[in-house]
């Protein structure tokens, strides 16, 4: 490697002119400072309040109920989601590459159990009906137990709502209907949040259950398509209300936008069931691209092809001719 | 600004006139750069131009 | 100075022989400039400083304060904004100065590792705002982390990244991730300062790196 040119020697020859550099930076916190103190007291900033589950469960008992049942199902996002919540399903995959399985069960999340079971058996330790059912449920085989969420599942398609509490058409769903009406009173009144979220323990900072449980259902989810901030709305660029989101994200996705990564059948393996690994090593490729430009034909060269540095460089280019 | 904001949408494209603003903003900043004249001082120490 | 000799066996010598050499004062604070530095697209990169200084003031008022106080307090809720609007105004300034530096090909003549460590800037910026978006502890903040996940668990990053762990993605953002743009940044300023600006791409346009 040679050695690095002095400044004297790079710079032999160029006529120097005053430049007050650190002028120029109290100057540019000064100006910055003004935008951003003006911008801030006439336009504020986005703050929308969180769901929670006790607000899902008010206004959307239903959606509410279905999640659950999904979830003693094992139909849920979550249920079947895979490495590193459990290993119930394949996770996202690209040939032999499956960075997903990797690490291992990091983040055990056993839905059914601690989503609805674990709550409601807290909840029946006052409540022998409650308790009673439960023992109903946990006694049952998994083929019966399946028969009756398909059927508590499909009546819930068709269910009625008044005065928060959820009713469906009479069928054979066993204990699900006390569970279930438990499970929702328990969640209006702000119980499955705290259970939750706090999980046995008193200090916490983790509300990985939470939202877990709350993503598997479709009023969060509902909430934020309305406000377009889903994958397919471009969502990732998005920000709640008029405030403007995060453009610099515009590429990254972008691409969950087009094929291969929106369609179902895909290219050379990449399609919309492992979007995700897809565009992350899409975009791992990109950055470093971008990284090592300079070492790049073509990529290196634009910049002398476009005039753009003609303009910047004016003085040098097309300098007047001094008196 | 807490009321939803317009989107525009054009082909595969779907954007939000803020996050429009923004980049049309900085496009315009860009070219206004690169032809404003800059203030300089023209003298160096030895009072040379 | 004698380059025939043996170099001093004292580490401290030696180090501030090699500053002097390669960054001395005059360099590291010139009041001057080659006479084409002049064009406002020069401006972009000392106004992304300016906006990273107004995040860090923003968020240090913040951070004294702890994560509830901007949802309930009227001047918690203007700190809050002048966060924002910094890290809009950061993230503007730095795209123009990348923009700038692009078509002006300025990695030229041996500073190919300033674009490097610009570009890895870049990248550490959007992690420290992605986990900034995730501290916000409202609803915005709910759906990113419920739909970042899955790209986090696809890479594998998500068995030691939890984007739903509030209190992982706090302690990032407030500390960990901002020193490490801050020393970033400096360092970064250090190598413009120690190479100086690079010359205009010559008159015939060609080929010379």
């Amino acid at each position: 490697m040679k050695t690095m040119q002095t400044q004297e020697e790079y710079y032999s020859g160029v006529r120097m002119l005053r430049y007050d550099l650190l002028k120029e930076l109290v100057l540019a916190v000064a100006g910055v400072g003004i935008v951003v103190l003006g911008l801030s007291a006439f336009l504020s900033s986005p703050d929308v309040a969180p769901v929670t589950i006790a607000t899902w469960a008010q206004n959307d008992p239903v959606d509410f109920e279905t999640t659950a049942t999904n979830e003693l199902a094992g139909s849920t996002t979550s249920a079947a989601y895979g490495n590193p919540y459990n290993t119930n399903g394949p996770g996202q995959s690209w040939g032999p590459l499956a960075p997903q399985k990797w690490f291992g069960t990091r983040i055990p999340i056993d839905s059914a159990n601690e989503f609805v079971i674990q709550p409601l058996q807290r909840a029946a330790s006052s409540n022998t009906a409650l308790s009673a059912q439960l023992d109903v449920w946990q006694k049952a085989s998994s083929d019966q137990q399946g028969k009756w969420t398909a059927a508590y599942s499909a009546a819930l398609a068709t269910a009625t709502v008044k005065d928060g509490q959820v009713t469906v058409a009479d069928g054979d769903y066993g204990p699900l209907p006390v569970m279930m009406s438990n499970l929702l009173g328990l969640a209006q009144a702000g119980g499955l949040d705290g259970l939750l979220q706090v999980n046995g323990r008193f200090y916490q900072t983790d509300y990985t259950p939470s939202l877990v449980f709350m993503g598997d259902g479709g009023y969060l989810p509902g909430l934020a398509h309305q406000a377009n901030l889903t994958g397919s709305q471009w969502g990732m660029m998005n920000e709640t209300g008029s405030y403007p989101g995060q453009t610099w994200l515009w590429l990254y996705t972008m691409w969950y936008q087009v094929p291969p990564f929106n369609s179902s059948t895909g290219f050379l393996g990449i399609n919309s069931g492992n979007a995700d690994l897809g565009i992350i090593i899409l975009m791992t490729l990109l950055t470093a691209a971008l990284a090592l430009v300079p070492f790049i034909p073509i990529l290196r060269d634009i910049p002398r092809w476009i005039p753009i540095h003609r303009l910047i460089w004016r003085a040098y280019y097309s300098p007047k001719v001094r008196p | 600004m807490n009321s939803p904001a317009t989107y525009l949408h054009w082909g595969f494209i779907l954007i939000s006139i803020p996050n429009l603003l923004v980049i049309g903003g900085m496009v315009v900043l860009f070219g206004i750069a690169l032809v404003a004249p800059f203030p300089h001082g023209d003298k160096d120490d030895d009072g040379h131009n | 100075m004698d380059t025939t000799k043996p170099g001093p066996s004292s580490w401290t010598l030696r180090v501030r022989q090699l500053l002097e050499r390669r960054l001395p004062m005059d360099h590291l604070l010139p009041d001057r400039q080659p006479y084409y530095v002049g064009s406002w697209v020069y401006v972009f990169g000392v106004i992304t400083i300016a906006a990273v200084g107004w995040v860090v003031l923003s968020g240090v008022v913040l951070a004294f304060m702890g994560p509830q106080w901007w949802h309930d307090s009227r001047l918690g809720r203007f700190f809050n904004s002048m966060h924002f609007w910094s890290v809009q105004l950061f993230f503007i300034f730095m795209v123009l100065h990348l923009w700038g530096q692009y078509f002006m090909a300025g990695w030229r003549h041996g500073r190919a590792s300033t674009w490097l460590i610009g570009v890895v800037i870049f990248g550490i910026s959007i992690l420290t705002a992605f986990t900034g978006y995730l501290s916000q502890q409202n609803f915005d903040a709910q759906y990113i982390a419920i739909n970042a996940k899955d790209a986090m668990n696809a890479a594998g990053a998500g068995a030691f990244f939890n984007v739903l762990n509030f209190g992982q993605m706090y302690g990032l953002h407030v500390m960990l991730l901002p020193i490490g743009v801050i020393l970033l940044v400096a360092l970064h300023i250090v190598m413009v300062r120690m190479r100086g600006v690079v010359k205009p791409i010559d008159a015939e346009g060609a080929a010379r790196s």
